[in-house]
């Protein structure tokens, strides 16, 4: 048969990439991330890539980052979810009623009291989940298009948060939430530090062990240093972005205003860095937990299958009815985080947070190589394409493009993405 | 000697069409049976109501002489029995070993999927079943019809079915690996397993097959062993809906 010549070509003509077994489309959507930078770096006059701007791209990035993560399960599956943006807007209207009025008024703890937050927290994540999962139910159980519930949710859940709030703006929020909204919850430097050297120390062994378990089936494996390569470039990448957050110097006057939060014995002669911000700690956490779902669960074999050939699945013995509940389940819990991190950002609930969010959503994970057809989409492909948003609206904004211009170009680049991998796939040959 | 499978008066209908019409067929221990029939003949059906793909709305479906409550594609592996389907049911976005064992993924004491023990049992089948197999790391949509039905095949073997159902398994391949197909079915059926077969391929039938069973609108025309019939008595029963033996 044909597939025994591709296996018997020379091992000296093996690439260096190929050796290395790195994914040229992760090296390729990350290529095309660090051409904005340098383009805006330079257009903005060395504005772009420092500390700052990093710091702040992170923290803008978040809240739709974590949804991306959800909508490639979505997609791969061959549905959408068109209310992500409303379905943001209700739960974080359910958060900030629940943690300015219900929690103190009905139940009687005092505004600060220590519950507060967390209590508002599980009541918005729990009313994503049963959103999700009723929108679920109908697509999965009642056959109801995923376009049309989800149309309709986008109209419904706007509306409901809108009616939930009278439309006002409500807020303060609680001052533990609002660690959660970026610049107001960081680590510090020394925090900072040791978060990033247990996330490289923790790579690299996971790196390790993978190795060790692939040479204990007797499987081949790249030759050490091709390893250590790869180890080199991940550890380099986890402590560089640690450095890059720890060099964003908190200003003179917030130190002043409490100079104990930040380590220091006296206002005068102190310097402090923001170091990682909780938010992106979030997003760590949510994208680490959503791509080992994907990776190494059944659950995630599952809805790649499915979105593979759903037929194939259902034979196989899968319920893909209950898997369609769990995978809007699984948005409408994301929807919530993202809309604690984005209320937290701004410091209230506002009648139009998180409008347009679901385009912005969809688009990150096209962008970042999650295929409408279903089948194939990867969490950190998503985050990447968040990222590469994110980073084009800063960007352009940063160098005072005109509004108009700046949607267009936008929407340029998610069909020029879309575009660039089908012709990634055509030329690797995959489907 | 209790048969492995007896369907017995099985009814389907869809709408106002009796897809599988009162049909009782039985299956042995190391027999092939093949079903044969025109395209709608009610073939496809009535397996699948056996694979657990569909429920029927009467009749009863005994395994080794006891009643059977099959509900569920799950329930059918229950049972032991297999199916390869005509379509080729595998996602072609995943690679052999997770479509080899999906459904039933190998997993680590900590409950994630084990793909490491997946690949490693997978090379060991597949060097059993097709040494030409190399291409463990690729998605399926990258193989040939013969590799995509080996891993299709190899899942049956894997899970030791005792009953294997085999809707034109043969369809969509070349000649050598028709030849693949057909050895296979031998070697299964030397083991032990009872296999459905269902092919256009009349020839192919005569020379696979103990028993052929003719369907027609939804009904079963006749079953005979092949030895007593020729091809064209078969294929005169499937073109008149009449057994000639018993019109004779």
């Amino acid at each position: 048969m044909s597939d025994q010549t591709a296996t018997k070509a020379p091992a000296a003509r093996r690439s260096l990439l190929k050796t290395l077994e790195v994914d040229t489309r992760l090296l390729g959507m990350i290529g095309a991330l660090a051409l904005i930078w340098v383009v805006f770096h330079i257009w903005s006059d060395l504005r772009f890539l420092t500390p700052r701007n990093i710091f702040n791209l992170s923290i803008q990035t978040v809240s739709v980052a974590i949804m991306a993560t959800g909508m490639v399960f979505v997609i791969v599956t061959r549905h959408i979810d068109l209310s992500v943006g409303a379905l943001l807007a209700t739960t974080t209207a359910v958060m900030a009623i629940t943690q300015t009025q219900i929690l103190p008024q009905v139940f009687g703890l005092e505004i600060g009291h220590p519950m507060i937050p967390w209590i508002t927290i599980v009541a918005g994540i729990l009313t994503g989940a049963l959103i999700g999962a009723f929108q679920g139910y109908l697509v999965g159980y009642q056959l109801i298009p995923a376009f049309i519930v989800t149309l309709g949710g986008l109209l419904i859940w706007r509306n409901v948060a809108w009616y939930l709030t009278d439309g006002q703006t409500i807020g303060p929020l609680d001052q533990t939430y609002m660690l959660f909204g970026g610049i107001n919850g960081t680590l510090g430097i020394f925090w900072s530090w040791v978060v990033g050297l247990l996330a490289a120390a923790a790579a690299a062994a996971g790196l390790l062990l993978a190795r060790r378990t692939k040479m204990g089936h007797g499987f081949p494996v790249k030759p050490m240093w091709a390893e250590m390569v790869v180890i080199g470039a991940v550890v380099a990448a986890i402590l560089g972005f640690v450095a890059v957050l720890n060099a964003y110097e908190v200003p003179e006057r917030v130190i002043e205003r409490e100079f104990e939060r930040w380590g220091c014995a006296a206002a005068e002669g102190c310097t402090a860095g923001y170091g990682i911000p909780y938010s992106v700690l979030l997003l760590i956490a949510v994208a680490v937990v959503m791509t080992v779902i994907a990776q190494r669960t059944r659950l995630g074999r599952y809805i790649f299958a499915t979105g593979g050939n759903p037929d194939a699945a259902e034979l196989s013995g899968i319920n893909t009815k209950l898997l369609t509940v769990k995978i809007f389940a699984m948005v409408g819990m994301l929807c919530a985080l993202g809309g604690i991190v984005a209320s937290a950002r701004l410091g209230y609930h506002t009648n139009d947070i998180g409008t347009l969010d679901e385009l912005r959503v969809i688009a990150a994970a096209v962008i970042g190589g999650t295929a409408l057809a279903g089948g194939i989409g990867t969490i950190y492909g998503a985050i990447i394409g968040a990222l590469i948003m994110q980073s084009l609206q800063s960007g352009m904004a940063m160098v005072g493009v005109d509004a108009p211009y700046q949607n267009i170009v936008v929407g340029l680049v998610l069909v020029l993405a879309v575009w660039i991998d089908i012709q990634y796939r055509k030329l690797s040959g995959a489907k | 000697m209790t048969p492995l499978v007896q369907m017995k008066d099985v009814s389907i209908s869809f709408g106002g069409v009796k897809a599988v019409d009162h049909v009782s067929i039985d299956l042995y221990p190391g027999e092939v049976v093949g079903l044969l029939g025109h395209n709608g003949a009610g073939k496809s059906t009535l397996i699948k109501i056996l694979s657990g793909a569909y429920k029927a709305d009467s009749g009863e479906i005994w395994i080794d002489g006891k009643k059977a409550n099959i509900q569920s594609p799950r329930d059918s592996r229950d049972h032991n029995i297999e199916t390869i389907y005509q379509t080729l049911a595998l996602a072609d976005n995943l690679d052999a070993a997770s479509n080899l064992f999906l459904g039933r993924e190998l997993t680590t004491p900590f409950g994630f999927v084990d793909d490491g023990r997946q690949e490693a049992e997978t090379r060991k089948i597949m060097a059993r079943l097709n040494p030409n197999f190399k291409k463990l790391k690729e998605p399926v949509s990258a193989l040939s019809g013969g590799q995509r039905q080996s891993v299709a095949i190899a899942r049956a073997v894997y899970f030791k079915a005792k009953i294997l159902i085999m809707d034109e398994p043969t369809a969509a391949l070349g000649v050598h690996e028709t030849k693949m197909v057909a050895d296979l079915i031998k070697e299964l059926k030397a083991q032990g397993l009872g296999i459905f077969l269902i092919s256009h391929d009349t020839r192919e039938m005569m020379e696979l097959c103990d028993r052929v069973s003719v369907m027609k609108n939804g009904q079963v025309v006749g079953t005979e062993r092949v030895e007593d019939v020729t091809e064209d008595d078969i294929l005169s029963m499937i073109i008149l809906g009449k057994n000639p033996k018993q019109a004779a």
